[in-house]
């Protein structure tokens, strides 16, 4: 089975995700730069979401609209092409990461430029862009400011919105001053750690890159079929001097991203600002159709990625997974992403969106994309502010039963049989145990009973697999009777209350 | 087989589970989500964009259709600017009190030119009140995308009550999609550190509206 | 009113005193209550953890034992969210499966019928003041699934309120998971621990004596850390604290 490629390098020999998420647990200045960062914007979603009174109508709206569209996908991909097409872009289609690489690279080899600017992008973080471009000579500088304190420190991204998340500010301050004369035009001298400061600093960084730039990389958050518009949505301007600058624009986008209507960006510029950033609206939206005479690019490049996407469609309870926006108000909310971090999930899609993302897009065939399904407490946090609907916990649990059980799923656009990932048959056989002995409630007496007599030999921690428990925790006692025994000793609590 | 045609089977094959739909789209989605939120007068939709601005740091001014060209002046008299962006289609008159340096916005102007530039002044298409947006279409009071993203200092002139909508839905119906489209909500800022606002990244770190009735 | 408890499998092995919480209480309260001895397990822990296909045999079996009863109340936010939501949902995937209608028949009937227990007393039986009396301070913990599955709301805190002699005090990010969640306690020890450990960290800062919840899978996990912690606090179900009355106090 060939595992699509969702660009991190290293994958897929990522740990299983207990075991990073052991370490990332321990890590006190993560987990404080995490607790800090999810719950200062926690308040602020919620205080932006409950300014607009129809905000359930709208989110009922965003989910109809993107089911309406991935129900009829083929359709909508046919008509971006041609509007995009008519309004001078050209339209590219790949099947996977290495076909969109190639493409991107033979485009921008063909300007005869080798190095480009790039808006942040999910898509071209997904298919390893970067590297495959330096693969090629060509450099890709990130400008998104996040993304820019990933691609300096060396690091992984570790949040959809916010790539460095897991970074506080002395610690930007200190990748800023050591790596920034690497790449360009060094920190200032004596550069402090204050916010304000450090986007000053980047702002100067870039400032050359931007002005002499004549390829620009962006992905994007929306593209409207009836009119071939895409759309992106930012903050910094990163993204408008990246689309607006250089001669040539090349845009991968997944898919999914696809809207019927020009009308139905009222409904994604309401949800989407206020989802991620907590924002009314964000600073910057660029939309743009194909090529405009004298403003912006003069050569638009339009490409499309499957990469895992169909093979995701044609599950019908995972396929929801599709209607994501990349707001990342799933993670910002979740109690494991907060305690975990980002890289635990291995992915460039982390937190509970990347738990049904990536084993779909890729596949469950390693041992994080397996462990990914669990990384859950379903508490349903996620499934509550995500402004689609995606129910999360559901789409979890269906692909714990993938990994559990087996199933028949879409790869590569081919039905393929699953077997039971590995090291799940004890737990198979307890299960099967347990479902036996509750379907056979003398068996379960019987076990209640034993436990009951032997408690006062019952220890408070457990040795071997155990320890997951009580590692911790301390086991509950057992009482003297199951509350069966006493209902039918005192005749349902009539006869004594003993 | 083309790649196109791949993920154009692949998605066909993947839906083939699902029951035919011929729903016409209007009807497919339910929009029964409001067009505007709450019941403003006219004037209470200026003061909403006025107030949402300046939430998101952009310095708001008002003035009449007669002391515009005196504000403008103003404006970039205290900025110390020495040199103005003027898109083609600016209404004369709103320069002419301000002694600056007028830059036009030509086509070959490289981005290192525009980035000598201190200031830019322009209309725009559309103001959103609920959201504190202004929309810029690339109309010839507005002139190219870039002359409003490398000067440092951007003066845009609203005029209200006309130019003005309350929200999102009803901006979007004003405007003409294949146009090059930029939603402003004021400057420049970055959530990148922390997750905590900051204003001044890349576009302009000075954002000043200007609220300009009976023009 | 023919009223059966679902007391859970949890429950009648490990907590046989909320069971008898929850008969001292309904008593009170006029309704007589049955414990169908057939009862064993809603299947929740197999479902969630990927087994739906061991579910379902425990699935039929509850509404087999279930069928004739008008309500079936549990004193368990996540099993009675496993009924209410996930049966129909088992249904759904069994007919998807190509396996028709059984399923599903089976099923229905129980779903509308099961209540966790604050929502019949407040819904059904129209109390909130069930003349309780406990005086201790105690600070209150949503468990997610009656949170968000359920939508029990304010429910439990009003009922608490009416209690006398108790103190409630708010507990800070109440509505934040305390890491249980099932199996993923133990898949996932580390970050189920932190999670626990969080929670129990934010009901001490209370200074309350007890922590109350509806549900005893979670108060088994924050119980088990309280104790790691050597907090000093007590975990205790709902149903112990509304059926303690001056003259029958909780145990």
């Amino acid at each position: 089975m060939s595992a699509t490629f969702v660009g991190m390098p290293g994958f897929p020999s990522y740990p299983a995700f207990p075991e990073a998420a052991h370490e990332a647990v321990r890590d006190e200045t993560l987990r404080g730069n995490l607790r800090h960062a999810t719950h200062t914007i926690r308040a602020k979603r919620a205080r932006a979401v409950a300014e607009v009174s129809d905000w359930a109508a709208l989110r009922e709206a965003g989910r109809r609209i993107k089911d309406h569209t991935l129900r009829h996908l083929d359709r909508y991909l046919v008509q971006v092409e041609e509007a995009v097409t008519a309004a001078g872009g050209t339209v590219h289609w790949a099947v996977d990461a290495q076909e969109a690489n190639r493409i991107v690279a033979d485009l921008v080899k063909a300007t005869g430029e080798s190095e480009v600017v790039k808006v942040k992008s999910m898509a071209t973080q997904e298919i390893g862009l970067n590297e495959a471009l330096e693969a090629e000579g060509i450099r890709a500088y990130e400008t998104d400011l996040a993304e820019l304190i990933v691609q300096l420190g060396k690091d992984r991204p570790s949040h959809i919105l916010v790539p460095a998340i897991h970074r506080n500010r002395s610690e930007i301050r200190d990748i800023f001053r050591s790596e920034m004369g690497e790449w360009g035009r060094p920190a200032p001298e004596g550069l402090s750690d204050t916010p304000a400061e450090l986007a000053e600093a980047a702002r100067l960084h870039l400032r050359e890159k931007f002005l002499r730039a004549k390829v620009g990389i962006s992905g994007a958050n929306f593209v409207v079929a009836e009119t071939g518009t895409l759309v992106v949505v930012e903050s910094e301007g990163n993204g408008r001097m990246c689309l607006t600058l250089p001669e040539t624009l090349i845009s991968v986008v997944g898919i999914e991203k696809v809207v019927p209507t020009w009308r139905d960006l009222e409904v994604f510029l309401q949800t989407l600002p206020r989802s991620s950033t907590a924002e009314r609206m964000n600073p910057y939206t660029s939309m743009w159709t194909g090529t405009t005479d004298q403003d912006g690019p003069s050569t638009f490049h339009l490409v499309l990625l499957d990469n895992g996407r169909t093979d995701t469609l044609a599950d019908e309870v995972g396929r929801q997974a599709l209607r994501c926006i990349r707001c990342s108000a799933c993670l910002n909310v979740c109690p494991v992403y907060e305690r975990a971090g980002g890289h635990a999930y291995g992915s460039v899609y982390p937190g509970p969106i990347g738990a049904i993302l990536s084993p779909q897009l890729r596949g469950t065939g390693s041992e994080i994309d397996a462990s990914l399904p669990y990384a859950s407490s379903l508490c349903g946090a996620c499934y509550e502010v995500c402004p689609v609907a995606i129910d999360i916990p559901e789409v979890l649990v269906h692909l714990r039963e993938r990994v559990a059980q087996g199933d028949q799923v879409t790869r590569g656009g081919n039905k393929v049989v699953l077997r039971p990932a590995k090291g799940h048959a004890a737990e198979r056989a307890a299960m099967r145990a347990a479902r036996w002995a509750f379907t056979h409630p003398g068996v379960l007496r019987t076990g209640q009973r034993l436990a009951s007599r032997t408690r006062r030999l019952h220890p408070r921690t457990l040795p071997g697999p155990g320890k997951a428990w009580s590692g911790t925790r301390d086991l509950p006692p057992v009482p003297a009777e199951p509350f069966r025994d006493w209902w039918q000793r005192t005749g349902g609590g009539k006869e004594g209350t003993k | 087989m083309s790649s196109r045609d791949r993920i154009l089977g692949r998605v066909r094959r993947a839906l083939a589970d699902v029951p035919p739909d011929d729903t016409p789209y209007e009807q497919a989605v339910s929009r029964d989500y409001l067009r505007h939120h709450g019941d403003r007068r006219v004037e209470e939709t200026v003061d909403l964009l006025a107030e949402n601005l300046v939430d998101y740091r952009a310095v708001v001014h008002r003035s009449d259709a007669e002391g515009l060209p005196g504000l403008i002046a103003h404006l970039l008299g205290e900025r110390g600017s020495g040199t103005v962006l003027v898109p083609p289609g600016l209404d004369e008159s709103w320069l002419t009190e301000t002694e600056v340096t007028r830059v036009p916005d030509r086509p070959d102007s490289t981005p290192h030119e525009l980035d000598r530039v201190d200031s830019v002044v322009t209309g725009c298409a559309v103001a959103v009140a609920e959201t504190g947006t202004i929309v810029l279409d690339g109309s010839p009071d507005q002139g190219r995308r870039r002359i409003t993203l490398i000067p440092d200092h951007h003066i845009c002139v609203v005029r209200v009550p006309d130019q003005v909508v309350s929200s999102v839905p009803q901006a979007l119906e004003r405007l003409v999609p294949t146009r090059p489209l930029t939603l402003v909500s004021g400057p420049s800022a970055t959530s990148d550190i922390e997750l905590d606002r900051v204003e001044g990244v890349h576009g302009p770190r000075t954002l000043e509206v200007v609220l300009v009735s009976g023009a | 009113m023919r009223v059966a408890l679902f007391l859970t499998c949890v429950n009648d092995t490990l907590y046989p005193d909320t069971g008898r919480a929850v008969v001292k209480l309904l008593t009170r309260l006029g309704v007589d209550v049955d414990f169908p001895m057939a009862q064993t397990c809603c299947g929740q822990a197999h479902y969630n953890t990927g087994y739906r296909h061991e579910a379902e045999p425990l699935a039929r079996r509850f509404a087999e034992v279930f069928r004739g009863y008008e309500a079936i109340v549990t004193p368990s936010g996540s099993c009675g969210a496993m009924v209410r939501e996930l049966y129909p949902r088992m249904g759904e995937r069994a007919r998807a499966e190509g396996r028709g209608d059984a399923l599903a028949r089976t099923l229905a009937p129980v779903v509308p019928r099961t209540y966790e227990l604050t929502e019949f007393l407040v819904d059904v039986l129209g109390v909130t003041d069930v003349g309780a009396y406990y005086p201790h301070t105690v600070t209150y913990h949503p468990t997610c699934h009656g949170l968000r599955v359920l939508g029990l709301g304010d429910r439990p805190l009003r009922l608490l309120r009416a209690v006398q002699g108790l103190e409630l005090v708010e507990l800070p990010g109440a509505e934040e998971c305390c890491g249980f969640g099932g199996t993923f306690s133990v898949k996932n020890p580390d970050v189920s621990a932190a999670m626990g450990t969080d929670k129990v960290r934010h009901a001490e800062s209370t200074g309350a004596e007890v922590l109350c919840a509806a549900d005893n899978s979670c108060l088994m996990h924050l119980g088990g850390t309280m104790a790691r912690l050597r907090t000093g606090m007590r975990p205790v179900h709902i149903a112990e604290i509304l059926a303690s009355t001056e003259e029958e106090p909780a145990l």
